[in-house]
């Protein structure tokens, strides 16, 4: 009994947490990028400065009507928004927040195969909604997902790997537990490439070619309404969680910090993935979109080369210092 | 036969003999997990073969695929599952469904979709089938997996004998692989340096060139537009739609 109460109080805990924190960062996105921009953003629903105004385009977008294009494949359409949520759900609940098996939803053993293969079925939730709905702006969204999903994925696989050497485990749990403070410096370039690839993935500016509202009309998304849209854009916001929270993990120590690793764990965990988000957020107000010939440039000129590089520096110092 | 006995001396390590205490008709609830998530796979795979819409075809491939990486999961082969789900849904159906899209992937049936092979194809897939079940069954006829001891296939166990036991068929893959890698490369160089020579050099990436090969990429799409969150007074950026 006390097992089944275990498991169903993690389950509720990550459930709560994927429900609150993509929309504490879609408030927070909507505050600071007002703040950068010279401008108060959401003011009024809720009272103090509007802190429930997504609760409100929550109500708004649950009243909308559901609208299914004519010629659209309809099965698949009204498939592929859970396609595209779902996974980031289950990549929640292998991040451990903080020391020890009891801070995490599940102990994966091979925990870093198992977020970075979760994650890229997320990405078949966009090319489902690209192809089933019938529209060029739509389709050309889902190639360009594809492509961006293919250019990137390689170097992300790549730094966890690295990671992973270092650390002599692919389990998240068992990288934690190795991590020194050095780590940081040794493994800052595979750190930033990982983040990079990770942005991309997301498809979050400057890599949101596949969405590019002003011309493809929010490329796969163009047809959808009401929960289903509002479902993309919460998949997009928990992907900026489960994003920030693996490259925390992976890269800065997770729950390790210059004091108070035991009991306060957690809170290191949560600073630096509120961190990792607020650049998320920064970045997007800065920099102008690529160009899709750009992005898999980026990715193949520079960012794959560099985690090899990141892979060869990692062999060397770990048979060195062995 | 040989090649039923190389799978076995593969068999020999984690898994026990143990065919005593098991018996057919005393299933265990990973047992029938096991045969439920089975039919499921086989269904989605004869879907896959089909089914007259090309997308649905990969779609139904994901299903499948999906499936085969819980049954290594209920072998408790943890590390091969999260691989095969990493390298075929997220890049091999990815690439299939890339390709598709790229040249064409009506909505509804397609008509053209049947191949005249059909018999021949049945046939291969028939005796290929029949093949893998004859050696399996050969080599594993009495194996049964301990699903309560230490994991049989976590990822220590799976690294320990692919690099000390398997490390040469390991290497010699590897060198296929790279061959095959550096084919492509040398494939796509020959097949892009013809249009490279019409087009402005721009527009011509050296790498990955199918992806960037939709026209409206190459469009000079309003490059004095730098603002792609330019926001509307009241609403931020492409959150517009709120």
């Amino acid at each position: 009994m006390n097992d089944v109460l275990d498991v169903t109080l993690r389950l509720l805990i990550v459930f709560v947490v994927f429900l609150t924190f993509p929309l504490i960062v879609g408030q927070t996105e909507h505050k600071v990028m007002a703040h950068m921009q010279g401008r108060l953003g959401p003011m009024y629903a809720g009272g103090f400065h509007g802190w429930a105004q997504l609760v409100a385009d929550g109500v708004k977008f649950a009243q909308k009507e559901d609208v299914v294009p004519a010629d659209a494949d309809r099965r698949i359409f009204q498939l592929a928004p859970a396609v595209a949520l779902l996974p980031y759900l289950l990549v929640l609940l292998a991040i451990p927040i903080g020391p020890g098996e009891g801070a995490v939803g599940q102990v994966v053993d091979a925990g870093v195969f198992f977020v970075l293969a979760v994650m890229g079925v997320g990405v078949l939730g966009s090319l489902m909604a690209g192809w089933s709905s019938a529209n060029k702006f739509s389709l050309l969204g889902g190639l360009r997902t594809a492509a961006q999903l293919l250019a990137y994925e390689l170097p992300m696989l790549l730094t966890a790997a690295s990671v992973a050497m270092a650390a002599g485990t692919v389990s998240l749990v068992g990288i934690l537990d190795a991590f020194e403070w050095w780590w940081l410096p040794w493994q800052i370039v595979g750190a930033i490439v990982f983040f990079v690839a990770g942005l991309a993935e997301l498809q979050r500016p400057p890599f949101d070619m596949p969405v590019a509202d002003s011309e493809i009309i929010f490329g796969a998304y163009t047809e959808y309404t009401g929960l289903r849209f509002a479902l993309f854009l919460l998949a997009e916001y928990a992907g900026i969680v489960v994003l920030c929270g693996l490259t925390t993990v992976l890269f800065l120590g997770g729950w390790h910090g210059p004091w108070g690793a035991d009991g306060l764990g957690w809170v290191w965990t949560l600073l630096k993935t509120a961190l990792l988000a607020f650049v998320v957020i920064w970045l997007r107000v800065t920099y102008p979109r690529l160009r899709e010939d750009q992005l898999q440039r980026l990715s193949w000129t520079l960012l794959v080369p560099l985690s090899l590089a990141q892979i060869a520096l990692t062999g060397i110092v770990k048979v060195v210092i062995r | 036969m040989t090649l039923a006995a190389t799978v076995r001396h593969l068999s020999a390590g984690p898994a026990t003999t143990a065919a005593g205490t098991h018996g057919f008709l005393s299933p265990t609830g990973v047992e029938i997990a096991f045969l439920l998530v089975g039919l499921v796979t086989l269904g989605a795979a004869v879907l896959t073969v089909t089914t007259r819409q090309l997308v649905h075809a990969a779609l139904w491939l994901v299903v499948a695929l999906g499936g085969l990486a819980v049954e290594y999961l209920l072998l408790t082969a943890e590390f091969i599952a999260w691989v095969q789900v990493l390298i075929y849904v997220g890049a091999v159906v990815v690439l299939i469904l890339f390709g598709l899209m790229l040249t064409r992937a009506p909505i509804g049936r397609s008509p053209d979709a049947d191949s005249g092979n059909r018999w021949a194809a049945l046939t291969v897939a028939v005796a290929s089938a029949a093949a893998l079940v004859w050696v399996v069954v050969d080599a594993f006829r009495a194996t049964w997996i301990d699903l309560d001891g230490p994991a049989a296939g976590s990822t220590a166990v799976t690294g320990a004998s692919l690099f000390q036991h398997w490390v040469l068929p390991f290497e010699a893959l590897s060198v296929l692989l790279l061959a095959a890698l550096v084919g492509a490369i040398v494939l796509s160089r020959k097949a892009g340096s013809r249009p490279a020579r019409d087009a402005p050099p721009t527009n011509a990436p050296p790498t990955n060139a199918p992806s960037t090969d939709a026209a409206p990429a190459r469009q000079p799409s309003a490059r004095n537009a730098p603002a792609p969150n330019a926001p509307a007074p009241d609403a931020p950026g492409k959150d517009g739609d709120r």
